[in-house]
């Protein structure tokens, strides 16, 4: 996944003046820094977290590259808050840097910010975004005895198409969001009441092709088991072109959800980063619609309109990102590749899940008793929604009859599965 | 030298100003200063960073100061950088041989991609009555559309789509660079620019066509009566703008990302108008203003690492000296100093 916010900034002097605005309001809010400050290490709502204290972490040192804003709501402060979380639970001291891309940082290279953080005494670095992958890698064989950790790459999957055997010393850390789309799916399916759900989704690769499908796996589960014929669902999707709006190049979000509700469509999920379409839902409903919306990423991702959000499907990083560091600390780390699915015993258990789905006000109870029943039977293994016969949308087969896919299968998803409304590729 | 007395002012209010917020967000004002010095010309590896950021803003502040002589304003430099890039990627990719071909053939092929783009800009101005910022600016966004439409489409890196850019060129197409004192010095770019701006200042100094350029600049209309073919001359100035930004656009894909990326202008263009502002649309100022802006904006990341400073801090500095710089020049001009003295610098 990529993040970068703030790329394409506009005219110059917006910018300026913009920026000092932001400098103006943000001194205040930034008074938690992450550097320095060795000794202890304070919650930033002043709160006190229960800990079993794990393994004492003072004087390790970690850097964490974030590709956007580490305040975003979004995927990067999902790492920053997995980055601060250890620093609570260890004592260990984290060294941040964010917004590192092309557009916010033009001069710098992950292999700088590498460095540096190396000079400064970091120990281990995360680099958290698939627009990373180069740099990470440059750096990784720049300092084979540093490990680091490559967040939503596949260069530690010695099955994986992009597998480095000559970077030991490069990890990757994924979460199996297919999971926390199932749910989305499952509890849109529910809800509809025209039987259209909309994805609104971003740029179309494998990441997103996968997720748009395992929307589509839960929704169709969940749509049949409420006794409608699978014929009569309907899931459209329309790619806006990037992860976020950028106005004059991709399509405009909003534009985009308005457009949905407009063609019957009364669920709209996003795979974006930003939160266009719980908001024009939140808007149509106060003009008396029937419409939902489910978001993405962020756990707190309902709060912009509470009232239309079914849900949200969110990223945990702390506990797998813990992990690393206490087997660094015990000097028995090994390099890996993990996609880890939630902790089934407990999605939403902030030290153990990396997956997590929060029930939105506008789910009815008894839908989200049937999605809690949808994550029981995939946590026992009863249901498994990737298994065949799956056709995709050119007709050619996916999974043959009773064929239970593969990760590899899962992973290089190269297009939409049959019954899904829209393009596959770009080209 | 008339420009720098009011310019020397506004930056030490600025700087004082840039104190105060250090102040203000509760880091120690002057480590922090220091920390923007060591963060940009602290190590030789630092040095060589700042040097690598400052060739694209000098080619392109370059070409600027040609279009702002002929009195355009060429918003489209983003664009034309962009273009530049992607036309320099589209050699490295499919020329086979070895760098002494390609190093040449990804340079040229930038300039004439800025060039092209350019000249659409001046076409509209010139011939379609489209104001050039207008023409310009719709040009950015069809550029920036382009590159992400190549970079998840046609181009797409092996394995997924992804934003990360394309795959990273063959060696033989990366701009060489010179290894002493243990870091890779980027002598080739920084050549470029600082000949480009040499090559420009002559131009407007001491040639006829520079001088008629100014003059076109000033009063198209008088010009125009008196027998220079002013549509002629500004589609001139957008062509060596444009080529410069291209080749700005060859440096930011063969020299420092090695690939194409969706963000590959780096934003070097507005900045670059930021700075021949700052220059008073002077090629002499150019390169230590350009050297300073780069190296705050190579430097801050040290503010972000050491003091946990918002990431944005170079930012906003850079943003106040353009500011303090922009009401001195204002205040001086309405003294009626200081925009006499900016005119008659070439």
């Amino acid at each position: 996944m990529k993040r970068p916010r703030r790329m394409f900034g506009l005219l110059a002097l917006l910018i300026v003046l913009a920026m000092i605005a932001a400098a103006c309001s943000d001194s205040s809010d930034d008074t938690t820094t992450t550097t320095g400050g060795d000794e202890t290490a304070t919650t930033s709502g002043g709160e006190e977290t229960t800990t079993t204290a794990a393994m004492s972490g003072e004087g390790f040192t970690f850097g964490m590259i974030l590709v956007g804003p580490e305040n975003d709501h979004g995927w990067s402060q999902a790492h920053f808050e997995a980055g601060k979380y250890i620093e609570e639970l260890t004592g260990a001291t984290m060294i941040s840097l964010d917004t590192v891309n092309p557009a916010d940082r033009p001069e710098t290279s992950v292999e700088q910010v590498v460095d540096d953080m190396i000079e400064q005494g970091a120990s281990l670095i995360f680099a958290t975004s698939d627009d990373m992958k180069d740099g990470i890698e440059a750096a990784a064989a720049a300092h084979p005895d540093v490990p680091m950790i490559w967040s939503s790459g596949d260069s530690a999957w010695a099955e994986g198409d992009g597998y480095r055997p000559d970077l030991p010393n490069l990890g990757n850390i994924m979460g199996k969001m297919i999971y926390g789309k199932m749910f989305a799916g499952c509890a849109a399916a529910l809800t509809s009441e025209t039987g259209k759900i909309a994805y609104l989704g971003p740029l179309i690769n494998d990441e997103t092709l996968r997720l748009v499908n395992s929307v589509y796996l839960g929704a169709r589960y969940c749509w049949e088991g409420a006794g409608n014929d699978p014929a009569e669902l309907g899931l459209e999707v329309n790619w806006i072109g990037f992860w976020f709006n950028i106005p004059g190049v991709t399509l405009d979000p909003t534009e985009v959800t308005n457009a949905f509700y407009d063609g019957g469509a009364d669920v709209v999920i996003s795979g974006i980063d930003t939160t266009e379409a719980l908001v024009v839902a939140g808007q149509r409903a106060a003009a008396g619609e029937d419409v939902w919306a489910i978001p993405f990423d962020f756990v707190g991702g309902c709060s912009e309109a509470p009232e239309v959000c079914l849900g949200v499907p969110y990223f945990n990083w702390g506990p797998s990102y813990l992990g690393v560091v206490e087997s660094i600390l015990a000097g028995d780390y090994t390099t890996e590749f993990q996609w880890l699915g939630p902790d089934w015993s407990d999605i939403n258990n902030p030290d153990t899940s990396m997956i997590g789905w929060v029930a939105g006000d506008a789910l009815t109870d008894d839908a989200s008793a049937t999605v809690d029943t949808l994550i029981t039977g995939l946590g026992d293994g009863s249901i498994n929604l990737f298994v065949g016969p799956l056709t995709f949308q050119d007709g050619t087969p996916y999974l043959a009859d009773g064929e239970v896919a593969t990760d590899a299968q899962i992973w290089y998803t190269k297009q939409l599965l049959e019954g899904v409304e829209g393009a596959s590729s770009a080209g | 030298m008339r420009v720098a007395a009011p310019t020397l002012v506004a930056l030490s209010v600025a700087l004082a100003f840039g104190v105060v917020l250090l102040i203000l967000a509760g880091a120690p004002p002057f480590e922090a200063l220091w920390l923007l010095v060591l963060g940009s010309f602290g190590s030789a590896s630092k040095m060589a960073a700042t040097l690598l950021a400052w060739s694209p803003l000098l080619l392109a502040s370059a070409g600027l100061v040609i279009t702002f002589s002929a009195g355009l304003w060429n918003i489209g430099v983003e664009g034309q950088i962009v273009v530049g890039a992607i036309v320099a990627t589209w050699v490295a990719r499919s020329l086979p041989g070895p760098v002494w071909v390609i190093l040449p053939a990804t340079i040229i092929a930038g300039a004439i991609g800025g060039l092209i783009w350019a000249l659409l800009a001046g076409v509209l101005k010139t011939y379609g009555g489209v104001h050039e910022i207008f023409g310009g600016l719709g040009l950015d966004f069809v550029a920036a559309g382009l590159v992400v439409y190549l970079v998840l489409g046609p181009w797409q890196r092996t394995g997924q789509a992804s934003t990360s850019g394309t795959n990273i060129f063959r060696e033989e197409a990366w701009m060489p660079e010179f290894e002493t004192f243990g870091t890779a010095w980027p002598v080739i770019p920084v050549a470029l620019g600082l000949v480009s701006v040499f090559a420009v200042w002559l131009l407007l100094r001491g040639t006829r066509f520079g001088l008629r350029l100014k003059a076109v600049g000033r009063n198209p209309q008088s010009s125009f009566l008196l027998g220079i073919p002013t549509n002629r001359y500004m589609l001139g100035a957008f062509a060596i703008g444009g080529a410069l930004a291209g080749i700005a656009g060859t440096v930011q894909v063969t020299a420092f990302h090695h690939k194409l990326v969706p963000a590959i202008s780096g934003g070097y263009g507005f900045l670059g108008i930021l700075v021949v502002l700052l220059a008073g649309f002077s090629a002499v100022w150019i390169a230590p203003i350009a050297l300073f802006f780069v190296a705050i904006s190579v430097g801050s990341t040290q503010l972000d690492l050491r003091l946990g400073l918002d990431s944005a801090f170079g930012g906003v500095f850079q943003g106040i000296i353009v500011l303090f710089v922009m009401i001195g020049g204002a205040w001086s001009a309405s003294r009626g100093s200081f925009s006499q003295a900016v005119r008659e610098e070439p």
